[in-house]
């Protein structure tokens, strides 16, 4: 479903704060895999996404969805196949809209008739059955204002905005990390449930070990803008957070003593 | 009376005006300089066309002349990138030799002996035209603006003015928005340009100098009565807004003993004190805070 290929991305290329983000990164991800990336801070998860979704283009390399290059396309264009949730909850919603037409605004990928007046009452009604299933008591606040709600709340609109029409990729980018602890655990809930419904292709980063290895059907570790280590199946289920941790501990004690080799062989 | 009278003709002209000023302003978070020039276009293109014997046709054209000066802004800021006040002031500047070209070289026109729209209806004075076609016309593009910004795009250009990145994510072409509420609000603009031509008999350019405080002015005194809510209340307000300024003003030339050429420091004044109403707040809050905490000291 999604192929990225050898992608290269060098920001401020020639300054002295020159930063290769994406290091020919390469990664195949088949219809319906749920992946959850990990990696330190910096490693270069949340610019791997930037561009999936065409915030930017390539250095190098080219990125392939459902069989399509979509390398160089607009960013809107691939918003129609590709649906993304932030972890800072005020990103993905417009506050001075209500609920009904933040989500009318996504189901814009589907179902767009300029000049017709939005959200039509079959919307509404689809809307609110939709949002009923997250159990959160949003239906009956269809008219409120996104910006009156809770960081969950709009974090829970937001994966209805990015799942009301099915895309072919969905991507998570730590979007639990900014909510209290329940109210994460209840995000997540939802997040899987939406995941499986419609057997969406998932990738999800996140920084807590313990779900990246429960949700989801692989997971993969970036570091330094490429792809350190890649487990699923057998393999996967026999990591446990410990080994993990320990992994990731010395690589990045090897990637410090790299740095201290490099300065030394400098100096 | 006749003073009542006079400002809710030319409050509900200018009305029209503040519609437009409200799209940019309000809506898109961005202020238009485009408007000078824009206003100053639909006057010139009215009665340049009216001169020649189509009154009618002349505010349509007006409006099309709007619609593309305020394409042109929204393409340099979106399509090359240019700074948002920036392009306003190029097209402001550009249409400022267009407008003279309009008008043949002259910077302004007398419309006395031609027929405009207030002489054009046989079962009505001129006098009552003039207080008919204006209520009119803010109607009509009262309820088309409210109507417009409830249809699916006008949602989407709220929603820009709102969260752009939200609705790029949506797979929105953000650009197109913005350029497509550049037009509606400079064709607004214009309009209310085209119909003051007209109904003043006369179209002189420097007429426009300004105009953009005067939109501004009549929008916050708006959202001043009755509150910032929805785009509904919004634009009603705009134009409300629009009737009270011309009535303070009709009253300043009056009897304040200012002459009428500082009109618009006056105006000028109030739109900087009303938009600088939270930061004085906000500077008071803090010292009282100040003073409380040296006072438990
Ligand atoms: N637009 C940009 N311009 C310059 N540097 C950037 C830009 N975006 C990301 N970076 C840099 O790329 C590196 C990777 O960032 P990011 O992908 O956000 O990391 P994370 O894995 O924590 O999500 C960081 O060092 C960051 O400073
Ligand atoms: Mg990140």
């Amino acid at each position: 479903m999604l192929d990225i290929q050898n992608a290269f991305k060098i920001f401020e290329k020639g300054t002295a704060i020159e930063h290769t983000a994406l290091n020919h990164l390469n990664l195949h991800l088949d219809k319906g895999e749920f992946v959850t990336i990990i990696g330190s801070n910096g490693a270069g998860k949340s610019t791997l996404f930037n561009a999936i979704c065409g915030t930017f283009l390539l250095n190098e390399g080219r990125i392939l969805l459902d069989g399509q290059d979509i390398t160089g396309q607009k960013e809107h264009r691939r918003a129609l196949s590709i649906g993304r949730v932030f972890q800072d909850p005020m990103k993905g919603t417009a506050p001075n809209m209500t609920i009904e037409e933040n989500l009318s605004l996504a189901y814009s990928r589907a179902y767009s008739r300029p000049l017709s007046f939005a959200p039509s009452r079959k919307q509404i009604a689809l809307f609110r059955e939709r949002i009923a299933e997250f159990g959160m008591n949003l239906e009956d606040r269809m008219k409120t204002k996104v910006g009156r709600l809770s960081g969950g709340q709009r974090q829970a609109v937001t994966l209805l905005m990015c799942t009301i029409v099915p895309p072919k990729l969905l991507l998570l980018d730590e979007h639990t990390a900014a909510l209290d602890p329940a109210t994460a655990d209840k995000v997540m809930e939802i997040t899987r449930r939406t995941v499986d419904q419609y057997h969406l292709t998932t990738l999800m980063i996140t920084h807590n070990m313990a779900s990246a290895l429960a949700i989801g059907t692989r997971t993969v570790m970036m570091e330094a803008g490429a792809i350190l280590f890649d487990i699923s199946g057998e393999e996967r289920s026999g990591t446990t957070v410990d080994d993990l941790l320990h992994l990731y501990a010395d690589l990045r004690h090897q990637a410090l003593d790299n740095d201290r080799m490099l300065l030394q062989s400098k100096a | 009376m006749k003073l009542l009278i006079g400002s809710l003709q030319l409050g509900l002209l200018y009305g029209i005006l503040a519609l437009g000023i409200y799209i940019s302003f309000r809506i898109l978070s961005i202020p238009d300089l485009t408007t000078e020039g824009s206003f100053a276009f639909g006057l010139s293109v009215s009665a340049a066309i009216t001169a020649a014997g189509h009154p009618v046709l002349a505010i349509f054209a007006a409006m099309a002349a709007g619609a593309l000066a305020g394409s042109v802004t929204g393409l340099l800021q979106t399509r090359f990138g240019i700074h948002p006040i920036l392009s306003g002031i190029i097209t402001m500047s550009g249409l400022y030799s267009i407008n003279l070209a309009v008008l043949g070289g002259s910077p302004n026109l007398s419309l006395v002996r031609a027929a405009t729209l207030f002489k054009l209806f046989p079962f009505m004075s001129k006098n009552d035209a003039m207080t008919v076609l204006p209520i009119a016309a803010a109607l009509l593009f009262l309820t088309l603006v409210i109507l417009f910004f409830h249809t699916h795009v006008g949602m989407c250009i709220r929603a820009v003015g709102d969260n752009e990145d939200m609705v790029r994510a949506s797979s929105i072409n953000v650009n197109a928005c913005k350029v497509l509420s550049f037009s509606v609000s400079n064709a607004l603009v214009a309009l209310s340009g085209a119909l003051i031509a007209q109904y003043q008999g006369y179209a002189d350019i420097s007429s426009s100098t300004g105009i953009l405080v005067v939109g501004l002015a009549s929008v916050i005194i708006g959202e001043a009565m009755f509150g910032r809510r929805s785009v509904t209340i919004g634009f009603i307000s705009a134009v409300a807004g629009s009737l009270i300024y011309r009535y303070i003003i009709a009253l300043a030339t009056r009897y304040s003993p200012l002459p009428a050429y500082m009109l618009k420091l006056v105006s000028a004044v109030i739109v900087a004190l009303a938009l600088a109403i939270p930061a004085l707040r906000q500077n008071m809050k803090e010292a009282r805070q100040k003073e409380g905490g040296k006072a438990h000291a």
